[in-house]
């Protein structure tokens, strides 16, 4: 049986108990929500740490609540109630849909939003037992200088996984963010950053408390996937669209975000400018659709290969946007 | 390196004419006498026991101060051990034995003729995960932090990943023996003149596929308990499908008498053919038992399981075939190179399996097989479902199709007018008895709708059919023996309890209910009232495990001779209480009865005692040895089956033309299983079969990268959800063979091998595109169709 | 160091000492002597651990023990009532839902959780909500049949 290592587990009472315990642990603790991601990683020796610091039942981490049409979920909102909960599902649709698609559903009825928005990037030389990584000489994520990715690069290339985060961006929501400094409001987007090694933005003892989601208005966003089973994995290539038409039809504003094809969430601006401003249309969704096979550049550490993920980027934009548009499915038969 | 001397045989050659003359078709008895237990939708022997927790498996087992052992395995596809320091592990405080390759020397191997492994490496590692030192401790904590303070200095050597690699006479030598390059063993047979075949042929066609390997993954990961008695007896509970080989490997590695050794099989949580053969943590427990003190529980990690493995081996295949124009076939060429792995395991067997059964089921007159095995440094290949004949079988039925279609012939069709006849012999003397396969064909096309659909679906969807055939177990023992392959014992006890004992290992194929319903059936007496002692070296007759689907066939014949001894009995001294004659007495429902006055009649359980005061104790045994069939050549002895499975598959699919992404739309699935003893149970075999088919048929994958398995978790090494599984429809096929149990032959492994070729097929049908290689992954078929794609815009 | 806890597991509140890091997975089979609860992984890539916390499926190698007081915890042993086997178990012997049966306790849990909110389970539903529990033997198939049959058993065919 793989075991975790061997730690003290507290779980404080309240946000600020918590926010002490990391203060005066330091780097030896460990913040775990659902748990889901970091026991794993746990077991693997990614991470050994001398004392959990369990947050999932943190009172400042629960709740749903909506305030002039901004719907505030707390952080410990489990993934099964963001898929499921009919509210939410009402509202935005392409969240749930995120939610759902995510691991398993015994996995989802434990892993909360808080803790798929600080997912670790995942690589597949990195996301393995001690002793494979310790075969191949350990990677420049874990106990070496070294990217086995591109060797001889100077950068980490582990990939964004999160399900929810390229919708959350596409949504245009927002976080509450608290830390030994304060509390302050942090856009999803602005969490990330382009480093697989170290790809939250959040400084060391902060805690993602709640998320805020604007009011969906006139934005239609979807969300599609592309793994190789339907259960259990880890996006290949996930995209978020949101799209806002003006009265006449026209793109007033487009979000697309890219998922597991880079270290970060990432916008594709290149599909986006081309959206704006232009109806929805064969002919828009085809460039949009070759905007982000231009711009997605996936590396080679995740299951399937390069050259099947860069399409299916192009094919998942277009999709989700003639989804939107109701226009029929292309004929792939003619494809 | 097949001969006992050690010095590799580099090929072997033999040439015979087909041996002409027919089988008798000889009717089966009982074929049409009701039955009171066969046949019937009847619950399994051990449905509470899996179905309330109740079994206890390896890992289940809990023994007074039982310690955890674990392996330290090597970080190295290839390199030579240069120091192995254990001091500081061994002084570790809960840590109980440390041991090396040095400790346990013996070499071993499941087949005789390629004794090379040892229980952890002695000079040299040869794939990442193969086990170099072991530790016992406390716990698993202790366990695992000894395994990091042995300190091993490895020389790392080049490694050799791929069959070209292997091939190549500059490659690092992985066994000092071989003589060209890493080639383990090449074998040639050759049956009937193939020039003269093919120059009587119309077309000649030729090919090339690539079988990709892949591994078994049973849900349980494999583990061993050894408990090591003061008195020199030791006993090992261990999840293996082979019980009797086990136990030969622990006496041999052990060097103990195997009289004071006895193996359990617990229910065994899954197998597929990766649990039969001694793994090194097997052969080790029982010493770290000894030497501590204390009982030894190996469990492994799914990453280690990853690492026995023993499954699919990637083959690489040639065809050349001479066709008549109605496809006929006058000669076949073929052959194939193994991707074998650092050891031999199997893979001589295999070998010879990817030739063997290529001669059915279409009448093939003239055959020559070329097949050889190389050694890489990757973890080693062996038996997984369908046991080598799973690759050829996709190569032929995709190439077979190639035929039909440039022939202008419907495939299915084609396939029908060349089948062999039942009670015939093959020109490499192959033996067949019963034969549904026409059966099977039909059931499968009437169903699926094929002759509205196959060509006639719009592009991107399509539809493909292949057959396939299997052995109802190996003809020959794995190691030659004049003893029975399978042994059964029952006692029959003074309340009509019966109790049978038979060496089986039941690994979730239902072979305890198979026994409990052939004894059922031939005493008349209610399942409830059979109790068996199965999986136990000591207390039961042998069964040579597991594998070849042999059990039903063996173990069912065995069983059912014994009792149909102890029925003799019951119904000598049952006639003598009724005045009946014995030949008019019936058994069933716990009565033994007068068939032309069921009123007549006496409690099973009365009968027994009345025996056992005529007879002493009621005790009988049965055994089964299957006929002599091994052809006059040597190699024969891989192939004859004392009867064969046959199947049908077809398979519609929808290809997207955009993504590359298949769905399978349904597979339908025929097998001719000789007689379904419970169709519940056969039914769940064939959709299991057909699962794992289409599984390695679309996604499964065992890969390497730097000299590392690529994905050795249950994330990553792609095993179907629930959310991924096709429908299937399934046909039983029932033809009565006269030598089975009941009529019975296998059902276990045949299923799985056409359902690839049939989506292969398919994938042509819907796309005009032939896929070449396994698995039909998105990737590939998109890859394709921009290719041609590209073709067909640089022809405009 | 090991610390007392107390867990109710099937209905019974029980007192077991273990130390923080163990997962529930381990407490039940180690501690509880509970071994009817599976493990394929100990990743959450198998579901063979799925146990039932306060009704919800969960995989009980990624769940700590210590965070599981105070909730209902059910497992495999706790299906059948005095001996007397589920509607759901009852189905699965009835149609062969079980081969090797190492998977079934997971799949057994899971499927009851979704009986309980679900009484008439589409197949589409069921494929989903068994979706975290992976079968080698049988294709699933048997085990659609499985939860279907014991939903009618349950509450009668759909009218």
């Amino acid at each position: 049986m793989l075991r975790l290592n061997r730690f003290s587990y507290v779980a404080p009472g309240d946000l600020d108990g918590a926010l002490a315990l990391m203060e005066k642990h330091g780097q030896d603790a460990m913040l775990m929500a659902g748990g889901t991601d970091l026991l794993v990683n746990i077991k693997q020796r990614l991470a050994t740490p001398a004392l959990v610091v369990g947050i999932r039942e943190l009172p400042e981490l629960q709740g749903y609540s909506l305030d002039r049409g901004w719907l505030t979920l707390g952080a410990s909102t489990r993934l099964c109630d963001i898929e499921h909960d009919p509210r939410i599902r009402m509202m935005y649709p392409a969240l749930s849909d995120a939610a759902g698609l995510i691991s398993a559903p015994q996995v989802r009825t434990v892993a909360t939003l808080g803790g798929n928005i600080c997912l670790d990037t995942r690589c597949n030389y990195y996301n393995q037992s001690q002793e494979w990584r310790r075969a191949i000489g350990f990677c420049m994520k874990k106990d070496s200088p070294i990217c086995r990715v591109a060797p001889g690069g100077d950068r980490c290339w582990a990939v964004a996984s999160a399900d929810t985060v390229p919708v959350l961006i596409s949504l245009r929501a927002e976080t509450t963010v608290v830390g030994p400094s304060g509390i302050r409001r942090v856009p999803v987007e602005s969490l990330y950053q382009d480093d697989g090694l170290v790809p939250l933005t959040l400084r060391f003892g902060e805690i993602v408390s709640s998320v805020h989601i604007p009011p969906p208005d006139t934005w239609t966003t979807e969300y599609a996937k592309f793994r190789l089973r339907q259960s259990f994995d880890f996006p290949l290539v996930g995209i978020a669209a949101s799209v806002r038409r003006d009265p006449d039809g026209n793109i007033a504003d487009a979000r697309v975000v890219m998922t597991a094809v880079a270290s970060y969430p990432e916008r594709a601006s290149g599909a986006e400018s081309v959206l704006r401003g232009k109806p929805l249309s064969e002919e828009s969704i085809t460039t949009a659709g070759h905007a982000v096979f231009r711009q997605a550049k996936p590396m080679d550490n995740t299951a399937g290969s390069i050259f099947h993920r860069k399409r299916m980027a192009r094919v998942l934009v277009e999709r989700s946007l003639r989804h939107i548009a109701g226009l029929p499915e292309r004929d792939a038969r003619t494809a | 390196m097949s001969s006992e001397k050690g010095t590799p045989l580099q090929s072997e050659t033999s040439t015979f004419h087909a041996p002409s003359e027919p089988l008798a078709a000889h009717s089966s008895e009982r074929t049409t006498q009701n039955f009171s237990v066969i046949g019937k939708r009847n619950l399994k022997y051990d449905w509470h026991a899996k179905l309330t927790g109740a079994a206890k498996y390896t890992d289940d087992l809990r023994l007074p101060r039982m310690i955890y052992g674990r392996l330290l395995r090597s970080p190295h596809p290839h390199a030579r051990i240069l120091r192995i320091d254990v001091s500081r592990a061994r002084a570790m405080s809960g840590v109980f034995a440390v041991l090396t390759g040095k400790d346990l020397p013996i070499r071993y191997g499941i087949l005789p003729s390629s004794q090379d492994e040892t229980a952890m490496a002695l000079e040299k590692v040869r794939y990442v995960g193969e086990a170099v030192a072991a530790v016992a401790a406390v716990d698993e904590w202790t366990a695992e932090e000894a395994c990091n303070a042995i300190e091993v200095v490895y020389e790392p050597l080049q490694p050799v990943m791929s069959i070209d690699e292997a091939l190549d006479p500059d490659s690092e030598k992985i066994h000092d023996w071989t003589k060209h390059a890493n080639i383990q063993k090449n074998v040639l047979l050759e049956f009937g003149d193939l020039d003269e075949g093919f120059a009587e042929a119309d077309r000649v066609f030729e090919d090339e596929y690539f079988f990709e390997g892949n591994t078994h993954v049973p849900m349980e990961n494999h583990a061993a308990l050894a408990n090591w008695e003061p008195t020199g007896k030791v006993t090992v509970w261990s999840s293996t499908q082979t019980p009797h080989y086990l136990h030969r490997e622990l006496a041999r590695v052990l060097d103990l008498p195997p009289s004071r050794i006895r193996v359990i099989a617990p229910p065994v949580g899954g197998g597929f053919g990766g649990k039969s053969e001694a793994f090194s943590h097997e052969l080790v427990a029982p010493v770290l038992s000894r030497l501590s003190g204390r009982p030894v529980l190996i469990s492994l990690s799914r990453e280690e399981v990853f690492y026995c493995h023993r499954g699919r081996h990637p083959v690489r295949m040639w065809i050349r075939t001479g066709v008549k124009s109605d496809g006929t076939i006058t000669a076949l060429d073929f052959k194939s190179t193994l991707d074998g792995g650092a050891y031999g395991s199997y893979g001589i067997a295999t070998t010879y399996y990817t030739g063997a059964l290529n001669t059915l089921p279409y009448r093939v007159p003239r055959y020559r097989f070329e097949g050889r095995r190389v050694f890489t440094n990757k973890p080693p290949c062996g038996p997984k479902r369908g046991h080598g004949t799973v690759q050829p079988r996709f190569a032929i039925e995709a190439h077979l199709d190639r035929i039909a279609g440039e022939l202008g012939h419907d495939p299915a069709e084609m396939r029908k007018g060349m089948l062999v006849s039942p009670f015939s012999w093959t020109v490499n003397h192959l033996r067949v008895t019963s034969c549904g396969l026409p059966e099977a064909i039909d059931a499968v096309l009437e169903r699926s709708g094929w002759r509205e659909k196959h060509g006639h679906l719009p592009q991107g969807k399509g539809i493909g059919l292949a057959c396939s055939v299997y052995l109802s177990g190996a003809g020959l023992p794995i190691y030659w023996n004049p003893m029975p392959h399978s042994g059964a014992q029952i006692k029959i006890d003074r309340g009509g309890g019966v109790t049978v004992y038979c060496g089986t290992s039941d690994i979730g194929q239902d072979s305890d209910s198979m026994l409990a319903y052939v004894v059922a059936e031939e005493l008349g007496v209610d399942i409830g009232d059979i109790h068996l002692v199965t999986g136990d070296t000591s207390l039961a007759p042998v069964d040579l495990g597991s594998y070849s689907s042999r059990v039903t066939f063996m173990a069912g014949n065995a069983a059912r001779q014994a009792a149909s001894k102890l029925r003799a009995q019951l119904f000598q001294v049952a006639a003598a209480r009724l005045d009946v004659p014995e030949a008019r007495l019936g058994a069933a429902g716990g009565m033994i009865y007068d068939l032309e006055d069921t009123e007549r009649q006496i409690p099973f359980a009365q009968a027994a005692q009345l025996a056992e005061a005529e007879f002493g104790t009621l005790g009988e045994t049965g055994s089964y040895t299957p006929p002599k069939l091994a052809g006059p050549y040597k190699g024969s002895g891989v192939g004859p089956s004392p009867a064969y499975s046959f199947t049908c598959a077809v398979a519609e699919v929808d290809v997207d033309l955009e993504t590359g992404i298949l769905s399978i739309q349904k597979i339908w699935v025929a097998h001719d299983l000789g007689r379904a003893l419970n169709p519940v149970v056969c039914e769940g075999q064939i959709e299991g079969g057909v699962y794992m088919g289409w599984a390695e048929a679309v996604i499964e994958e065992q890969v390497f990268r730097k000299g590392l398995h690529k994905q050795p978790s249950l994330l990553e090494y792609k095993i179907p959800t629930s959310l991924d599984m096709p429908d299937v429809d399934t046909t039983i096929i029932e033809s009565i063979d006269p030598e089975g149990p009941f009529g019975a032959k296998e059902v276990g492994q045949g299923p799985l091998a056409p359902v690839i070729p049939a989506i292969a097929n398919a994938v042509y049908d819907a796309t005009g595109i032939r896929i070449d290689s396994t698995p039909i992954m998105a990737d590939k078929v998109l890859r394709a169709i921009e290719m041609r794609r590209k073709q067909h815009a640089a022809a405009v | 160091m090991k610390e007392l806890f107390r867990l109710n597991v099937n209905g019974e509140d029980t007192d077991v000492a273990f130390e923080p890091y163990k997962t529930l997975l381990e407490v039940l089979r180690e501690d509880l002597d509970l071994t009817g609860t599976k493990h394929g992984c100990e990743l959450g890539e198998c579901g063979a651990c799925t146990v039932l916390l306060d009704g919800r499926p969960v995989m009980s190698c990624l769940y700590l023990a210590v965070e599981a007081q105070n909730k209902r915890i059910e497992t495999v042993e706790g299906l059948a009532d005095r001996g007397v086997p589920s509607a759901l178990q009852t189905a699965f012997a009835r149609t062969g839902g079980a081969q090797c049966g190492y998977c079934t306790p997971g799949v057994l849990m899971s499927a009851t959780a979704l009986l309980r909110e679900n009484t008439h389970p589409s197949r589409d539903e069921i494929k989903e909500a068994l979706a975290g529990n992976l079968c080698r033997c049988t294709g699933y198939i048997k085990i659609f049949d499985a939860v279907e049959l014991a939903a009618v058993e349950i509450t009668g065919p759909e009218s």
